[in-house]
């Protein structure tokens, strides 16, 4: 029995000690490393020659300056489009800036900013908006914290909904399963 | 550093999103407040904006009064219009260029838009304000009633609610200037069968006139 045991430790220990070992040996980087990334993720953007055609989501920041067609969704996050940035896509985020241009409807649960040169074509629902002197708009405004409500839940649950005053919201119909998709 | 740094570093950081507006003159006007109180009570109103649009006003009616704002610049297709030689089609352009259904729109912004115009074309954008105003829904509109003086300056005014009694006059640049200005009589009629419900005549030559869809059945619009 005692032989046994003993037996059995040696063998026993090391099988959870490899790994362990394995994931020490990478936390210590990944210690040193953290600042780095986290900065990385501060600047995540597609660039000025990305073409993205598809469904675009995640769950971080992003700044686009490439070109997007289709669906983008950041639900709980900033989305900027930067100068060079050209979307033709619903767009669904917590905030939205805009500096480059956007043909598709804006949906925000917390803030729409068209800043100077910026242009959206669509029609924008948030219960903020900032539309800055230089900035092109044209489409509809509607800042009803119900329907900013509503279009956020619609985002979430993949349902077609309707705004408070009729107007039909784009239905998200894969909002759960968004997978960034470049075609 | 200095205090002042500071400060100017904060202002860098928060962009003023409203440039210009201290410049500005700003006028008074009495049938802004008549304008907001026939949208007033309404549930969701819907504001239809012919003018450029400003962060300003977007914010009063949007997010003050709960409207939901649909902006229609028609300065650029005027612009456009005179750019490309194409002025005589406005009529054919106005008469499709509004998708919205009718009798859909609780009020109607137009600003000065109409002294911009010549009459067969303020006739045809009349005549879809009618089309998509609901019963009892309201327009405001501004008129000049002076000839404009040679050389008429290609300059169009951005109108920016201050308030309720106080609108921020911003000039910007325009394709060409002021039209002949139209009689009295010559509104009514383009706008029938709205009602003129208030009309003033400022120091500044300019008429503020609102207008109103009775709710009578037979005055169903265009």
């Amino acid at each position: 029995m005692w032989k046994r045991d003993e037996a059995v430790k040696p063998t026993s220990q090391p099988t959870p000690a490899a790994p362990v070992v394995a994931n020490a040996q990478p936390s210590a980087p990944v210690g040193q490393q953290a600042e780095p990334r986290r900065i990385e993720r501060d600047l995540v953007n597609i660039g000025k020659s990305v073409v993205i055609k598809g469904e675009l989501s995640g769950s971080e920041d992003l700044t686009i300056e490439g070109h997007v067609e289709g669906k983008i969704e950041l639900k709980d996050h900033l989305l900027t489009i930067g100068p060079n940035g050209r979307i033709k896509a619903q767009v669904f985020a917590k905030t939205v800036i805009v500096l480059g241009e956007v043909t598709g409807n804006v949906s925000a649960s917390e803030k729409v900013e068209i800043r100077d040169g910026g242009s959206v074509d669509g029609d924008i629902v948030s219960p903020r908006v900032a539309i800055a002197e230089g900035a092109h708009f044209r489409g509809s405004v509607d800042m009803q914290k119900k329907a900013s409500t509503a279009t956020s839940a619609s985002a979430n649950s993949s349902s077609a909904k309707s705004t408070p005053t009729g107007t039909p919201m784009p239905a998200p119909a894969v909002a759960q399963v968004a997978q960034p998709a470049a075609h | 550093m200095a205090f002042s740094d500071l400060f100017s570093r904060r202002r860098k950081d928060e962009p003023d999103l409203d440039t210009g507006a201290a410049k500005a003159p700003v006028h008074s006007t009495k049938v802004l407040a008549k304008f907001v109180a026939g949208l007033s009570g309404r549930p969701s109103p819907v504001l239809l904006d012919l003018g450029t649009v400003t962060g300003s006003n977007v914010t009063f009616f949007g997010e003050r009064l709960g409207c939901k704002i649909i902006v229609e610049d028609l300065s650029k297709d005027i612009d456009r219009a005179v750019n490309e030689k194409t002025v005589g089609q406005l009529p054919a352009h106005f008469a499709k260029r509004f998708t919205q259904e009718d009798a859909s729109v609780d009020g109607v912004l137009c600003w000065d838009l109409f002294d911009y115009l010549d009459k067969n074309s303020a006739v045809a954008l009349a005549s879809q304000i009618v089309r998509l105003l609901k019963p009892d829904g309201v327009v405001l509109a501004f008129f000049n009633t002076h000839e404009p003086k040679e050389p008429v300056p290609a300059i169009y005014t951005k109108y920016v609610v201050v308030d309720q009694s106080s609108l921020q006059h911003r000039p910007y640049p325009a394709a060409r200037g002021k039209q002949r200005p139209f009689q009295n009589r010559d509104i009514q009629r383009m706008f029938e069968p709205l009602r003129v419900t208030e009309q003033l005549l400022l120091k500044s030559h300019m008429r503020e006139m609102l207008l109103c869809k009775g709710d009578d059945p037979t005055a169903s619009g265009a």
